[in-house]
């Protein structure tokens, strides 16, 4: 049986023939994110555990770059509405239903806790350090007293942060591949990996850097086997879900996926990291690089496929 | 109240007319469209079946892109259609994403546009511009909750078929076959 199907009158810009509503934007702002979230999870993880001093780079040099992360991520995604003037619509209204309503909210506590955060240790990390107005003295003698409480709270949103973006695209059921319960975990381990790249890159002793880079190594295995249930999930669904999966098996986005996803950003800084815990020399730099390429290019390929994956009928 | 739609496919030829009468009542963008013309030949030739379909927004009861707003400017309105409130929206495209029929687009004014099912001319008790139309009069527009409409008779009277309701929607067009 072969079907024709011939839809006249309809060509909505952005909509047809493939839906082509978000562009660079919002994956940019995922990866963006997703780093950040996994930088301030590992700072606030570890300061609670009281590692301090074990591990400078992740608790107070890292965190100094997910202010500009968030912010650039929010520039993007400001970018991305079609309706500008109108944005603050999304701070009238707290809907339950709507992870891109709870996504926001979280931003906009996440991102003003990051840049205080990263704010009350410049003194400790740049001696001579000198705030010019003394209320921010006393806000940052009032953040560091209450630090521990903020550590909490910051972990439970970077938390939120770098799953949430999973959900948002998990909860269109309309697209298929998107339309799966493991895109959650699958970004939240992938802004745990990046975050832990970009501590390893910044990390000074042999010793955090040896730390991150088995973390790291951990995170790489469960995103591998996350993909790969994920595929047999799709593979074990319906139609539209192995459509939907077959376009990463032998369909347009199986190269780009599994060359720059998975070779290039998980299986090759895997082993170079193994090969650095047996004790070979690998430079750091390029173990980070890789990672966070992997990471970059998760988020373009996953909201690219997803929008070009649809019901037929 | 309930408004849904019934679409007879054995009489509808595919003129395109209530296409252009949504245009022109709802002062459509010039290249956009809120209701189009779905077109499905099966099978080879010469064994061949044809269906056409006039198909809009299905104003889902569970509907997806209400749920995906962040603002609340998607909603529910009266009798169960589905409304943008264009003030509201900020064009993030969540709800665009979230169709499982590509019903929305957006306006190139930012805001997100679809089918109102003419919720002007509804509550005036007229049907929508789609509808008065039709040219084989082969849509039908009421309320399913009153039995005695005139849709609530022909849904009990003919066979039909929603689209995709495996997507969970509960689409509230039905297209006779």
């Amino acid at each position: 049986m072969r079907e024709e199907l011939i839809i006249s009158g309809r060509m909505n810009p952005m909509v047809d023939p493939t839906l082509n509503i978000w562009h660079w934007q919002i994956p940019l702002y995922l990866f963006l994110g997703g780093v950040a979230a996994g930088i301030l999870f590992f700072a606030s993880l570890y300061y609670i555990m009281g590692r301090e001093k074990k591990y400078p780079a992740a608790i107070k040099w890292a965190p100094m770059v997910t202010p500009f992360l968030l912010i650039l991520g929010l520039a993007a995604l400001f970018l991305d509405l079609n309706h500008k003037a109108y944005f603050w619509q999304l701070y009238l209204a707290i809907r339950i239903e709507s992870p891109m309503s709870w996504g926001a909210w979280a931003l906009m506590v996440i991102t003003p806790l990051s840049i205080a955060w990263s704010a009350s240790w410049l003194k400790e990390l740049f001696p001579g350090w000198h705030w010019k107005y003394t209320f921010l003295e006393e806000l940052e003698t009032w953040f560091i007293k209450y630090r521990l409480i903020f550590a909490w709270i910051m972990l439970f949103y970077a938390v939120v942060l770098g799953v949430y973006t999973g959900i948002l695209l998990s909860a269109f059921n309309a697209r298929p591949l998107w339309n799966t319960s493991i895109l959650g975990p699958l970004f939240l381990a992938s802004s745990l990996s990046t975050g832990a790249a970009v501590i390893m890159l910044m990390a000074k002793s042999h010793l955090e850097r040896n730390i991150f880079s088995r973390i790291d190594l951990i995170m790489i295995g469960i995103e591998l086997f996350l993909i790969v249930h994920m595929f047999m999930g799709f593979q074990a669904s319906t139609q539209v879900q192995i459509d939907a999966a077959n376009m990463f098996l032998g369909g347009p986005y199986t190269e780009v996926f599994w060359i720059f996803v998975v070779l290039i950003g998980m299986l090759l800084p895997a082993f170079l990291e193994v090969l650095e815990l047996l004790g070979y020399k690998i430079p750091i730099a390029i173990t980070s690089t890789l990672v966070l390429t992997g990471g970059f290019f998760l988020r373009f390929i996953i909201v690219y496929a997803g929008q070009a994956s649809r019901y037929l009928y | 109240m309930r408004f849904a739609m019934a679409i007879d496919t054995r009489k509808c030829v595919g003129c395109s007319d209530c296409v252009v009468a949504c245009q022109t009542e709802n002062a459509v963008p010039i290249g956009y469209c809120r209701d189009w013309i779905v077109e499905v030949n099966d099978g080879t030739y010469p064994q061949l079946v044809m269906e056409i379909r006039s198909e809009r927004c299905n104003h889902c009861s569970n509907s997806p892109c209400v749920r995906c707003c962040p603002t609340g400017a998607s909603h529910y309105d009266y009798g169960g259609i589905v409304l943008v409130t264009p003030h509201k929206c900020i064009g993030c495209g969540a709800c665009i994403a979230s169709c499982p029929y590509d019903a929305r687009y957006p306006h190139p004014k930012g805001y997100v546009d679809k089918c109102t099912f003419c919720v002007h001319r509804v509550k005036e008790g007229l049907p929508p511009a789609c509808v008065a139309v039709c040219p084989t009069k082969c849509l039908y527009f009421g309320d399913t909750d009153d039995p005695r409409s005139e849709i609530s008779l022909v849904l009990k009277k003919r066979k039909y078929k929603r689209l995709i309701p495996e997507a969970g929607t509960n689409p509230n067009l039905y297209f006779l076959i």
